[in-house]
């Protein structure tokens, strides 16, 4: 065996960088966030004012407004997303021509920059320019206006982040369909189940593990949305689309007050390692007693 | 594989995929529609290409130099994230040392983090820490260029570790014994056999810090600005201008289209962590 010198030189530069760009941000809104700092105020020192950042943070109806529209998105988008990757996915299980060429462009949202997307969706739904409100218009008589409405702007929201990723699930569940045994399915079907004891007993047990991997991930990036919904809506109207990354954006970067843009910032990153930690748990929890 | 009408299914895949495609082709209308015809009645069918919006995006020296900006940015993060990449995975996958899947694991968590939450801290850092004299990386291309690795170099390592443990170390011992060096090995037998796992590395990190919006906003006031920062300046200034707004779209769009013919099987094991093979 080789001296492990050269594997540590090698992975040096990565981990130097990882650390000044990864690690130091971490620590450092640790720090900042049990100070008070804020350059543009009378006293713009360092001042360590213990968990009182945090104690704001709890009543500051911005942030809770923001925490709440951003759990109703990621709830609504992420189902809908598995519900219709699901049936996309099931729909293609079929054997019909053409199928390479239909994946290929059922691929294509997930390369597009997010903000891209953002655009692609505002001339989409823009009264005046965009399509949709024209014919919403023109067939029901309902005026979509999303610089108006909330629930319009929340729901033009929810579709969009649906166009864009509802193509990782359908692809990841296509995957887990294909890699299943036959068997299994042909045993039902000669006993008789139908088709909802089937997919209850047979194909959900049996994708679980793809269905909550990608739950995991769908989970991880929704949470994480800012690019789109900047383009799209910039957050409003009011706090309709405010969701944590543009409020963090929006509301407490442009503000000089560091500290308790650190407690936020600290605050949003506990709650995604916390909900990431929690299913990646479930998703272990039910394959081990098997091993057992 | 299940019975049914055939046919059946082409005309479901059609509906699909033209609910895919129409919002990018309306995107496409809009830009090459004159501003004055924008406000009229929305019409589907497109008659005749304007392309005076491509013109004017061309012409703005602005928004040149924020194409040329993205495109340095984005090759040299690519360049650097997958050469640091490789050179960490060589030494992960051939040295014994302790805890190296744990040194693993958490390069990954890098990239497990939202961004928004980097925004203040890396700002700070760029402007208050970072810094000899009166040079900062704020602001400059360097400093996005390492910004980026945050996010990219976990991924070049995840994508780049099943490569290289695929390569047998056999080969790697047999030219130690003819008294080879460690970097001929590197460069001349591990190297070329992980080409193809390179340029799949190379091209999505190269896309993902082409297309990296959020960041680039935050740290970035006008030398470094790239063509996605661009685009939204022209969303809010008041009076939008549409068509050089859906221009500027297609502009970043192409790129990534092109990548997308050459990757697409790739995309969604990139995208998954691994967890699903395309």
């Amino acid at each position: 065996m080789r001296s492990n010198r050269l594997g540590w030189i090698l992975l040096a530069p990565t981990m130097i960088i990882l650390f000044l760009f990864g690690v130091v941000p971490f620590l450092y809104i640790i720090w900042l966030s049990f100070h008070q700092w804020n350059p543009a105020a009378v006293n713009p020192d360092i001042i360590f004012i213990g968990a009182d950042n945090f104690r704001k943070l709890v009543f500051d109806p911005g942030f809770l407004a923001s925490l709440g529209v951003t759990l109703a998105f990621v709830t609504f988008a992420v189902l809908s997303e598995l519900v219709i990757g699901y049936l996309l996915a099931q729909a293609f299980m079929k054997d019909f021509p053409g199928k390479a060429f239909f994946r290929t462009i059922h691929t294509l949202p997930l390369i597009m920059a997010p903000i891209i997307v953002g655009s692609v969706w505002k001339l989409m739904t823009t009264p005046s320019i965009g399509i949709i409100p024209h014919f919403l218009d023109s067939w029901f008589g309902y005026e979509l206006n999303i610089g108006q409405s909330a629930v319009a702007a929340f729901v033009v929201t929810v579709i969009m982040d649906i166009w864009h990723w509802t193509p990782l699930v359908t692809l990841t569940l296509i995957a887990a369909l294909v890699s299943l045994p036959p068997d299994p399915f042909e045993q039902a079907q000669i006993d008789g189940a139908g088709k909802r004891q089937i997919f209850w007993h047979i194909t959900l047990p049996m994708i679980l593990p793809a269905l909550m991997a990608t739950v995991f991930i769908r989970l991880m990036d929704a949470l994480r949305i800012v690019d789109e919904v900047l383009m799209l809506t910039g957050g409003g109207p009011g706090s309709a689309t405010r969701f944590l990354g543009v409020h963090i954006f929006r509301e407490v970067f442009p503000r000089t007050s560091y500290g308790y843009g650190s407690a936020v910032s600290l605050i949003v990153l506990y709650l995604t390692i916390v909900v990431c930690w929690l299913l990646y748990v479930s998703m272990l929890a039910p394959r081990n007693p098997k091993k057992d | 594989m299940k019975r049914g009408n055939p046919w059946l299914s082409v005309l479901f895949w059609t509906f699909v995929s033209f609910l895919t495609l129409f919002p990018i082709y309306w995107l496409f209308v809009i830009s090459v529609k004159p501003a004055v015809e924008l406000f009229s009645t929305p019409e589907v069918i497109l008659r005749s290409a304007y392309w005076q919006n491509y013109i004017d995006v061309l012409n703005d020296s602005t928004l040149r130099g924020y194409m040329l900006n993205s495109l340095i940015i984005s090759s040299c993060n690519a360049l650097l994230v997958t050469t640091l990449g490789f050179l960490a995975c060589y030494a992960l996958s051939r040295f014994d040392f302790g805890g190296k899947e744990s040194i693993f694991f958490w390069t990954i968590t890098n990239r497990m983090a939202p961004p928004a939450v980097f925004l203040l801290p890396l700002f700070l850092l760029l402007t208050q820490v970072y810094r000899i004299g009166n040079f900062t990386l704020l602001d400059t291309r360097t400093g996005m260029i390492l910004v980026y690795c945050t996010f990219n170099l976990p991924f070049a390592i995840w994508t780049l570790r099943p490569t290289l443990d695929g390569i047998p170390k056999e080969l790697d011992e047999a030219a130690f014994v003819d008294g080879a060096s460690s970097w001929k090995v590197i460069t001349e037998i591990v190297f070329p056999l992980c080409r193809p796992g390179l340029a799949v590395t190379l091209i999505l990190t190269w896309v993902f810090a082409w297309n990296e919006y959020l960041l680039a906003a935050t740290l970035t006031n006008f030398n470094a600005r790239t063509l996605t920062t661009g685009l939204s300046e022209y969303i809010t200034t008041t009076g939008t201008s549409w068509g050089i707004m859906a221009a500027i779209s297609v502009f970043t769009l192409i790129p990534a289209l092109i990548i997308f013919s050459l990757v697409q099987r790739h995309i969604v094991a990139g995208l998954t962590f691994g967890a699903v093979k395309g």
